[in-house]
């Protein structure tokens, strides 16, 4: 109960927390995940797990982009720029995501002409200003970001920039969530759904969790109140023997999802057959490549790509972690050899990784108990 | 990455594809072309994902999720996001697709 105090909604959470007691049979062990690293991140900062009883385990699933992405999409991107010459760009998140000869930062430090952006619009920004220089857009991100990649593109072919690629590492939610659900080792009793990836998808893509797996799905904003709402409907729903899809970040998400953000998605790009997740190996259809009308920005189809497969360091468990098998500080390397200053894995990067958000939690904790000593 | 950044739409640009916005008195253009046919105005406030509006919103679920945020520690971040968006200065405006 350490930060109850803390929200605007303390007291509303308090009876949040209590209804959940009352609901949460206790001859009975509930794994829930939830599917998105926004989610991941926001239960670690409020500590909400001080305030679910012992017997509901938070699963923390594989909505984490730059987490997911295999070491050698990472050097493959380097690479390219690096023999090419071309302007590196790429989102915050990447900027400090070890590939097998260093991440992009270490690469920069080496000499490489490497920029971060916050949107990539600003990539195509920078290929505009420098008509003589390839520029080379590393595109990462779930449906919540694919359609903004999707929307530079179809402006980067409107006006004609021809010095501009992407390197796309979209990948999908729904295949993800399929491959956790098929996975022999996996015991899900429900999903909190992402919020962000739904305002795009909608609620229709979860129905099959709900229909032919029998879990259900809740899809969830990302305040206190909204987490422990979401698991008070799942509570509900396996309490009266239900499976469904139920949205409770309803004032934000449509039931519909955002119709031009899908078109401008199926017109940009297709569905690659299948694609590598850190983790979870190879899925079927869970990625997006440029669709052949866009092939004249796809950094694929410009450039040798080098395909090259670099298993993660022996002792990393990330894997793992990623599938929700392992607590990220069951890790051998957590907190000891891999931290948020030397991360050796991509979920002690993002602010969405497992690793990194677990991380901050226990040091937040540490600084809470020597504040009150 | 995930977590949007809302803002108040101030004014359109000619064409409707780009919108300058008000995230906490710093003032950017996005891009609202997924929205515009849910009809925006100004005044409305929109989800900033990546510089592009994703969602509209309500002004109470605009200052909700300000203060999730700021909760998360993040608000400094989404200002210097929106900060850092380099698209639309005045000097070189965006050319119409
Ligand atoms: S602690 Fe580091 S190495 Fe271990 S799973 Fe997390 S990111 Fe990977």
């Amino acid at each position: 109960m350490k930060y109850v105090d803390e929200f605007r909604d303390g007291r509303l959470i308090e009876s949040a927390a209590k209804e959940i007691r009352r609901l949460a049979d206790p001859g009975r062990h509930y794994r829930i995940m939830e599917v998105c690293g926004g989610h991941t991140h926001a239960i670690y900062r409020y500590g909400l797990k001080d305030l679910l009883p012992e017997n509901i385990e938070l699963v923390h699933g594989p909505g984490c982009p730059v987490c997911v992405l295999p070491m050698g999409r990472v050097d493959d991107g380097l690479d390219i720029a690096e023999t090419s010459g071309a302007i590196f760009t790429a989102f915050g998140d990447m900027m400090r995501v070890p590939g097998s000869k260093g991440s992009p930062l270490e690469y920069k430090a080496r000499g490489m002409d490497v920029r971060m952006v916050y949107s990539p619009l600003d990539a195509l920004k920078i290929a505009r200003q420098n008509p003589d220089r390839d520029v080379f857009f590393f595109a990462i991100g779930f449906e919540t970001t694919a359609p903004s990649t999707a929307l530079t593109l179809r402006q980067a072919k409107a006006i004609g920039v021809e010095n501009f690629s992407v390197f796309s590492n979209h990948v999908t939610i729904i295949p993800a969530i399929r491959a956790i659900l098929d996975s022999p080792d996996m015991r899900l009793d429900a999903f909190i759904g992402p919020g962000h990836v739904s305002t795009v998808i909608g609620c229709r893509p979860y129905e099959f969790i709900a229909r032919d797996h029998g879990t259900p799905v809740v899809v969830s904003g990302f305040e206190p109140l909204d987490l422990m709402q979401s698991i008070v409907m799942i509570l509900h729903q396996l309490n009266e023997g239900r499976s469904e899809v139920e949205n409770q970040y309803a004032r934000v998400v449509p039931w519909e999802g955002n119709l031009p953000a899908l078109r401008a998605l199926a017109e940009v790009f297709t569905l690659r057959p299948y694609f590598e997740w850190r983790g979870l190996g190879f899925i079927s259809q869970s990625a997006l490549g440029l669709s052949p009308a866009y092939a004249a920005f796809d950094a694929e189809v410009r450039y040798e790509v080098p395909g090259v497969r670099v298993t993660d360091p022996k002792a990393a468990q990330c894997g793992e972690v990623l599938k929700g098998v392992l607590k990220p500080h069951q890790c051998k390397l957590f907190g000891k050899e891999c931290t948020p200053e030397h991360p050796i894995g991509a979920l002690m990067v993002s602010s969405e990784g497992a690793c990194a958000a677990e991380f901050q939690y226990r040091f937040r904790i540490e600084e809470l108990e020597i504040l009150e000593q | 990455m995930c977590l949007a950044i809302p803002g108040q739409i101030k004014a359109f640009d000619a064409d409707q594809q780009f919108a300058t916005v008000d995230v906490s008195g710093v003032r950017r253009k996005v891009n609202v072309d997924l929205l515009r046919e849910d009809g925006l105005d100004e005044d409305d406030w929109v989800l900033i994902h990546v510089g592009f509006a994703m969602s509209k919103i309500s002004a109470a679920q605009a200052e909700e999720q300000l203060r999730l945020l700021t909760m998360l520690g993040e608000a400094a971040a989404a200002i210097e996001e929106v900060e850092g968006y380099q698209f639309d200065d005045e000097d070189d405006p965006w050319p119409s697709g």
